[in-house]
């Protein structure tokens, strides 16, 4: 459905704008929110019991749904997860990397969050 | 009005008046039954419980008041002596006579008193009557010793009775085995060896040549030369039918006894029935209890319905408890069928003996033997008599299904049993994945097989092999939920009780380790509710999505909508805004298997607006979304139907409304049928009643799915209350003890003891468990809300479904193309 549009890992270093995403307040704890920006759909997850922040694509490669940020996150090992809500394919929150090994890694971006706003950073 | 006689009030003369009142009333039918004894029916079955109690009331069949509360005539201590046909007249041994339209004989047997030498001697009785009982018990009161001629069911029942009256007892038998008709000489030997355990010796090859005693009976001499000294003498050799009457008006009879019927159990004379063990069908005189009650029924049939049904012979199949011993025998039991192949299991350490006898072509069970052991009767006699196919190794029918528990598990399933439909992977493929991969962990089987990758569905399929292959290569395997939780769910469901824990962290913190994962969230998620019943939205993120947003999710990501529709019983006017509704939200609809309608492509912001407009209407959640009570399906019973015998739409209604919103390890599906007919399939669901004549009957475990499986009898011809505290104890039961996404079918296979168990749980309350199961049910209902209407009442609830964070806008790559008037989501890959 989206094929159109590319999602691209980024990295901290790579970050020109840190788009203001939602206030801190609107998150759940432990799960995501999807945001919308030019055309792009990121989920964010705000990893209360980590005390941690991730995004990625809100795509699931797998049947190519607008889906992960309905996802539940969890850990396996030390590892960050989301789960797609649709069959259960794993990915890192970390690296995106998909954790049955048989679908393609999802893109990352990097999270901060300022006097309790949420930004998402974009090259 | 017509007039019906029966004659003889024991036990299929008393059921032919209770079914006949069920269909006709005294406008209709008058109905009067003659009964020689001067008690009313009672159940001469369990005669030998008499024996323990000596109260009659206790064995009677229903008392007197219930005869007139139904309109039935009942005169005992009468004898007929005559009937004469052309005048349509019976007259009694006092000198009365009263006329009919139909006669049924129900005179029933006496017992066969072989023609012995002595056998007139005081001390030698039949075993047939209360008087004979009464007599028995007397005579015992003066001896120290007593003898039962016959070894049969009845003799053993016998035996059973001088033991109980502490007679040092013998049984005789004139066959070289016990029970000669059911069982075959192993299964009669493991028997005699369990019953001589006890202290009643047996004695087999015996012919009876003379009873000797003065005036009173002291010994009996065989052919043989042998004798045995014996203060008192029970015989039970079998029965004789009790056609006497024939002689006075010219009824047919068969050369070993018994009026000869017609597959409608008419006698030579269309206005004369015979039934029970008077008639004799094809040559047969059937001495049990259940072809009785079906003859009743045929001639029933006959004056009240619609003449269809008939009487085509009887299964003589029984199961039953001899002293203390469970012998079954079904079908082809002694595999006399030509070509019929036997298997047999022998355990003299645990006193078990089972054989089943296969079809020449082994696809067939004919029949078998049980002694021991009667657990799997009812299943083994399902299996042959609906001529269902056997396992690839049939001996797993009476060996079960070695080192992996009880029950059919998935064990059972031949290796070539396709468990993932979506990546077509057999039971082999996973099974050689761990034995010759030598995989460990149940996460790198999906990996390496790719079972349980695709839908799902098969997941817990898949855990089962996994498991049950690493203990039979002698590996210990505990089913604790994930790598997060080192408990089961049932630990988990004691722990979250007894330690009053209400949210997925604090039971993490304090139980598990890790941050939680889409295994244990959603399982601790229904955990909780099925315990405290809260609100699932205070926890929104550990629930799977369709519970998170109260929906069912579907391709392209849009959602499904079902308003409970309480036994399939809806209003015009919620007909109407069900479809304006759908109309306004653009939603395709579709009526669903459990007579609800959803409603399909609601978008997430959505959502709450359709509510609203489905609550001010009336509706509630119908909690499709949730492993929970879905739906009580229901026929539309005695209100409309010609055949419906109770009201199940009304009862169907109420036990919905008991259960709804109630969170289960999985779906939970019920359905009531108003008659046998069973229009609700409610041997298809998770519980199921079929109305009775009496009540209802109570059917568990049943489901549709990847594995249909059948619903099993829990209960029979309960009233409406007790059918509810059995589904109360039973869905508590499951709940507390299932692994999660277990089905009731699964479960019960799973559950150690299976259905007998399960019925000592549930009805007889083996485990005291029963009150506290009601009150943990109680307390569930009382905290029933409907989770849409507290979603939309609440803001900060409401605006969890939006699709973006940051815009009002809908999904903009959600797609949909026109299908049949309507829409559908744009195809996936």
């Amino acid at each position: 459905m989206s094929d159109t549009i590319s999602y691209k890992t980024v990295t901290r270093e790579e970050v020109n704008i840190w788009f203001e995403a939602c206030a801190v307040s609107d998150f759940p704890s432990d799960g995501g929110l999807n945001i919308s920006y030019q055309g792009l759909q990121i989920a964010v997850f705000n990893f209360t019991r980590r005390n941690e922040w991730f995004a990625t694509q809100n795509l699931c490669p797998h049947k190519k749904q607008m889906i992960l940020s309905r996802g539940m996150i969890g850990s396996d090992g030390n590892e960050p997860k989301v789960a797609c809500p649709f069959h259960k394919k794993t990915f890192s929150l970390k690296t995106g990397e998909n954790l049955n090994g048989d679908e393609c890694a999802i893109a990352t971006y990097p999270v901060k969050v300022e006097n309790s706003k949420v930004y998402v950073g974009f090259a | 009005m017509e007039k019906v006689i029966v004659i003889g009030n024991g036990m299929v003369g008393y059921k032919f008046c209770e079914k006949l009142r069920a269909k006709a009333s005294k406008e209709e039918i008058s109905l009067t039954v003659y009964g020689e004894e001067p008690l009313p029916a009672y159940d001469r079955v369990h005669l030998s419980e008499y024996f323990e109690s000596q109260s009659e009331d206790k064995l009677l069949m229903a008392p007197r008041a219930w005869y007139e509360e139904n309109d039935v005539t009942l005169k005992t201590s009468q004898l007929i002596t005559n009937i004469d046909r052309s005048t349509k007249t019976i007259s009694t041994h006092t000198g009365e006579s009263e006329s009919y339209d139909y006669l049924v004989l129900a005179t029933g047997s006496s017992a066969m008193v072989p023609p012995i030498k002595g056998v007139d001697k005081k001390g030698v009785f039949v075993y047939r009557t209360i008087e004979d009982l009464d007599q028995i018990i007397e005579y015992s009161r003066n001896v120290k010793t007593g003898a039962v001629l016959g070894g049969g069911l009845l003799g053993l029942e016998a035996a059973k009775a001088l033991m109980d009256l502490n007679l040092e007892t013998k049984v005789i038998e004139f066959a070289p085995k016990l029970m000669p008709r059911q069982l075959d000489e192993a299964g009669s030997n493991m028997l005699k060896s369990k019953i001589e355990s006890l202290g009643i010796e047996i004695l087999l090859n015996k012919n009876t040549k003379e009873i000797h005693g003065n005036g009173k009976l002291d010994q009996l001499e065989f052919t043989d030369g042998t004798s045995l000294e014996t203060e008192m003498l029970v015989i039970s050799c079998g029965i004789v039918s009790r056609d006497e009457l024939a002689k006075t008006c010219g009824l047919e009879t068969g050369t070993r006894g018994g009026f000869i019927v017609n597959e409608q159990m008419q006698t030579n004379d269309p206005a004369i029935y015979a039934i029970g063990e008077a008639a004799n069908y094809n040559g047969m005189v059937y001495g049990l209890v259940a072809p009785g009650y079906d003859m009743a029924e045929t001639v029933v049939d006959q004056l009240t319905g619609d003449q269809t049904k008939q009487f085509s012979g009887a299964d003589m199949s029984t199961k039953l408890k001899l002293i203390g011993v469970d012998v079954g025998s079904f079908g082809d039991a002694l595999g006399q069928t030509e070509g019929a192949i036997p298997i047999a299991f022998e355990d003299k350490n645990s006193g078990v003996y089972k054989r089943i006898n296969l079809s020449p072509d082994k696809k067939k069970l004919l029949g078998g033997i049980l002694v021991g052991d009667a657990k799997d009767y009812s299943m083994l006699l399902q299996i042959a008599q609906n001529g269902m196919a056997v396992p690839p190794n049939p001996e797993d029918l009476i060996l079960g299904a070695r080192g992996a528990g009880g029950g059919n598990t998935m064990m059972d399933l031949p290796n070539s049993a396709q468990i993932c439909s979506c990546e077509n992977v057999t039971k082999a493929d996973i099974v050689s994945c761990i034995k010759d991969d030598g995989v460990t962990d149940l996460k790198q089987v999906r990996t390496c097989t790719k079972a349980g990758t695709g839908c799902g569905a098969c997941s817990p399929m898949v855990a089962d092999i996994f498991g049950a292959t690493l203990k039979s290569m002698g590996q210990v395997v505990r089913k604790t939920l994930c790598a997060h939780f080192d408990y089961t769910r049932q630990e988990l469901y004691s722990l979250i009780k007894i330690k009053e824990i209400k949210s997925f962290n604090e039971l993490l913190n304090q139980y598990g380790s890790g941050d939680g994962c889409e295994t244990c969230k959603p399982a601790v998620a229904s955990l909780l509710a099925s315990i405290w019943n809260d609100q699932i939205l205070k926890q929104d993120t550990i629930q799977d999505t369709n519970d998170r947003f109260l929906a069912n999710i579907q391709k392209g990501g849009s959602y499904s909508v079902v308003p409970r529709i309480p036994g399939g019983e809806i209003t015009p006017d919620k007909l109407i805004v069900i479809g304006q509704v759908a109309k306004k939200y653009d939603l395709y609809t579709k009526i669903t298997g459990g007579q609800r309608i959803d409603l399909f492509g609601a978008r997430l912001n959505d959502l709450p607006k359709i509510w609203r407009e489905l609550i001010d209407a009336g509706m509630e959640s119908g909690h499709a979304y949730g492993k929970s009570l879905r739906t009580v399906k229901s026929c539309v019973g005695s209100t409309w139907c010609r055949y419906g015998l109770h009201d199940s739409v009304s009862f169907a209604i109420e036990i919905e409304n008991r259960y709804k919103g109630l969170r289960s390890p999985h779906k939970l599906k019920g359905a009531v049928s108003g008659c046998r007919r069973e229009c609700a399939e409610a041997q298809g669901k998770d519980f199921g009643l079929i109305a009775t004549e009496a009540g209802y009957n109570l059917y568990v475990c049943g489901n549709g799915g990847a594995n249909p499986q059948h619903a099993k009898l829990l209960a029979g011809d309960i009233d409406e209350k007790t059918a509810i505290k059995y589904i109360d104890r039973f869905l508590m039961f499951y709940i507390r003890t299932a692994e999660p996404l277990n089905r009731t079918a699964v479960w019960l296979n799973k559950l150690e003891g299976g259905i007998d168990y399960l019925k000592e749980v549930v009805v007889n309350d083996c485990l005291g468990l029963g009150e506290e199961l009601e009150k943990d049910m109680q307390a569930l209902i009382a905290a029933y809300h409907c989770e849409w209407k507290a979603a939309i009442e609440n803001e900060d609830m409401k605006k969890k479904f939006s699709h973006f964070a940051n815009s009002e806008d809908d999904d903009p790559t959600l797609e949909f193309v026109p299908m049949r008037e309507m829409k559908k989501p744009a195809d996936w890959d």
